[in-house]
This record gives structure tokens, sequence and C-alpha cells, in this order.
């Protein structure tokens, strides 16, 4: 066992892992931050998506002795400081973004991560930026109009296909 | 996943040294290697992790002219620093995967494993670039040597890849949409001394040089020149998202495109 110690949502969170053990288990069984769903465990479907030193990964396709003396941002840490939901999460509510839920962290993450780079993005760029976060409910046109409204775009244009 | 204790060095001589422990396997981005892992087709008692290796990250030109890429550079920062240096390169490696594999990803993981259906080692050929490791240079056209295979040896690393720049060059694929690798993918370089033209995800063997494309292109560089050109299809692959025909097809298709694209 090697003992990691990293900043998650802004607070130490340290334990004992294997070299197997994943980013994901490490959040979702040691720290019991299970927001961060593990949907294939094979990196195809976006749901364990996280942000490292700033950067959107898949935690189950990472280990967290690798993650040892980061930061890490998972969706427990996305609400604002009063406990109210962000603009991204607010759009996701707003606009019946999400069915069942069990993609949503990894979208909201993954949305998280685009706006910081492109904040203003096309529905095209958000389309493209979504490839890796598989949503088998929604069909994803109100995520990507959720995303297109939390960056403060007009998406009374963008009519349900 | 079986278990398996991991070193995590600093610099590449400490690496090198870690690698000649028993069952030793380097692991870069892991974005292969852990679902590799997961499904227990590896089970090394040692990772000799190379992403915190600094002398390996980045990117330059040196005096030849060359993109010289560290091995542990990330597709997400060869998209962004090479945008400017060698604009078909940043677009292959923008369109690898997703956002979040591109971000853990690397370019020497994708050469040293050598997937029949990676996009890296399509540019690599193409471009005739030079893959660099602890030990030497190897041309591109010596370093692939089959599916899954390289020059590489036993504790061998890629440590960098030089690539000189073409006149023009374009990178086409057709999606397997399921697993983001290319289904079929070329990749098109014109130097002053004539195309080349690599192809990946449609053979057997691996990434290869079609010829006769170069050939064709080199006398005259339009679509055209290639527009009836076609593939034998006897060491294709043939699985259930295309058969070995339909792979030969695309091949000429594919070519086509990226010739359309900058000629």
């Amino acid at each position: 066992m090697t003992q990691v110690t990293m900043t998650v949502n802004g607070k130490a969170a340290s334990g004992d892992v294997e070299g197997r053990t994943l980013l994901a288990q490490f959040l979702r069984e040691d720290q019991g931050l299970t927001g961060t769903h593990i949907g294939c465990d094979t990196s195809q479907c976006g749901a364990c998506v996280v942000h490292v030193n700033g950067e959107a990964v898949k935690a189950c396709t990472m280990f967290a002795v690798e993650a040892n003396g980061a930061t890490v941002e998972t969706i427990e840490g996305q609400a604002n400081a009063d406990g109210s939901l962000n603009v991204i999460q607010q759009a996701f509510q707003d606009h019946h973004g999400l069915q069942c839920g069990f993609c949503t962290p990894g979208m909201v993450m993954s949305a998280a991560a685009l706006l910081k780079e492109n904040p203003k993005p096309s529905e095209a760029e958000v389309r493209h930026y979504l490839d890796g976060n598989i949503c088998r409910c929604t069909g994803y046109h109100n995520i990507v109009k959720a995303i297109m409204a939390a960056s403060g775009q007009d998406v009374s244009a963008i009519a349900a296909e | 996943m079986y278990n398996f204790d991991v070193e995590q060095p600093t610099t590449l001589a400490d690496a090198v040294q870690a690698l000649s422990r028993d069952e030793a396997q380097p692991l870069s981005g892991g974005q292969t290697l852990i679902p590799t892992l997961k499904a227990r087709l590896a089970a090394p008692s040692v990772l000799v992790s190379l992403s915190g290796i600094d002398e390996m990250k980045g990117v330059c030109s040196d005096d030849a002219g060359r993109v010289c890429i560290g091995a542990a550079t990330t597709h997400a920062t060869v998209a962004r620093e090479v945008a400017d240096l060698y604009p078909a390169l940043a677009g292959l490696a923008a369109r690898i995967g997703d956002p979040a594999v591109r971000n853990r990803g690397t370019i020497g993981g994708s050469v040293a494993n050598n997937d029949p259906s990676a996009c890296y080692p399509a540019a690599v050929l193409a471009s005739g670039a030079t893959v660099v490791t602890n030990k030497r240079e190897i041309a591109a056209d010596d370093y692939f040597q089959g599916m899954f295979e390289t020059a590489l040896k036993e504790g061998e690393i890629v440590t960098e890849v030089k690539f000189p720049v073409p006149e023009a060059a374009h990178y086409e694929k057709i999606l397997q949409p399921a697993s983001r690798f290319p289904l079929v993918a070329v990749f098109v370089a014109k130097f002053p001394d004539g195309v080349r033209v690599a192809v990946t995800g449609a053979s057997n063997n691996g990434v290869f040089r079609w010829s006769d494309a170069e050939a064709a292109l080199g006398g005259d560089f339009s679509a055209q020149a290639v527009a009836d050109l076609k593939i034998d299809s006897a060491d294709m692959i043939s699985d259930l998202h295309g058969t070995a025909e339909y792979r030969a097809h695309l091949v000429g298709v594919m070519t086509k495109r990226a010739v359309a694209a900058i000629a």
C-alpha cells in the first residue's frame, strides 16, 4: 500500500491505496464521494470525469497514485459556496438536461472544462467536446442546450429536434 | 486487474533503472494500458510511470526545422502547441479519442504501443519522423514492424519523436464511433522530394505506406491521380465493424479526400 495525499474540492484528502486503485475508486470508496459515477469502467462513457490539476480526465482510467499531490475537483465541489447550484448545474435543471441523471456528474464536469477553455462555444463545438460523454436517456439535445445557456448564450432559437 | 507496484521516477535515468526490475512495464498516459490491465490482458508486477519525467515533456523545433515532441507530451498539449508549427499533426492530435482521453494519453504511449488503428503511427510514418529512445534514434520506416510490434527492445523507452515538417499535409479519418479509433485513416504528407502516404486502421500488419499512391501523387499531386487507384484487400483487417474489402475501399476514399484537402 502507498499513502497518497491530494486536495479534493479544496480539502486535503489522504488514504492508503494499492497500485491498481483507480482514482474513481479512491474518490468513491475511500473518500465517500460517490457523485463520480462509474458507468462503463472502460473509459468510453465519461460518467467518471473529474478535473485533475484543472484538466478533465476519466477517473476510471487513472491510478490514484498518479494523482498524488494533485488538485482534484469532483461534482461534489461544483455547487456555490452557499450550497446553491452553480451556473452549469442550474442550467441543466432549467433546460431538463438530465433524465435518469447517471451521466450528469460527468456531463457537468466536461461542460465546466469546455467553458473554461471556450467560454462561448457553438452548438457544434459543444457536441464535439461531449464526444466522450455518453447519455442513454435524453438524446443530448437538452444537455447541449443547457451548456449553451450556461455560457450565457440565447438558446431560445435552439428548437427541440 | 491484478495488483502491481507503481514506480514514479522523475528522471529518465531512474525510469530506465526501474524498468530493469522483473516483469516491469512502462506506464505513460494509461489510456490503452489501464483498460488492458482491467481485461487482464497484461499482468506486469511493476508499472513504471513516465508522466512525472519533465525531460520527456514539451514541444520544440530543432536546427533542422523538425518539430520535436517529448514522448510524455499529451495529445491535448500537442494539439495546442503544434498548431502553428505543423497544423496537420495538431489536427490529428485534436481528434484522438475525446477531450478527457487527450488530457492523459501521450504520443510516446501511442507510438510505443503501435495499435493497428492508432492515429499517431500514421503521422510518424507519413512524415518520415525519427523515433528517439533512451538508446538510439530509429527511422519511422524501420520502427513500425507489424500489429503492436515495433523495433523497441526490452527496457527501451521512447523519449521523443522528431517530425520533419512537410510543405503540405492532411490527415483524413473515418471514425469507428464506439471506440473513437479510426476505422481507416490516411495521412498524406507532401515534401519537396516526394509524397508519403501512410494508412492506419486497415492492415493486419499495422500502419503501412501505400507506395502506389505515393508514386501516383509524386507525378501529379491531385485527387484525380489517385481516383481510380485500388489497393488489395488480402491483408486487410476484417471484423464486425467492416470487412477487408470495405476497408480497402476506404483506404482509397480517405487518400483521395486527404489529397483534395490540400491539393
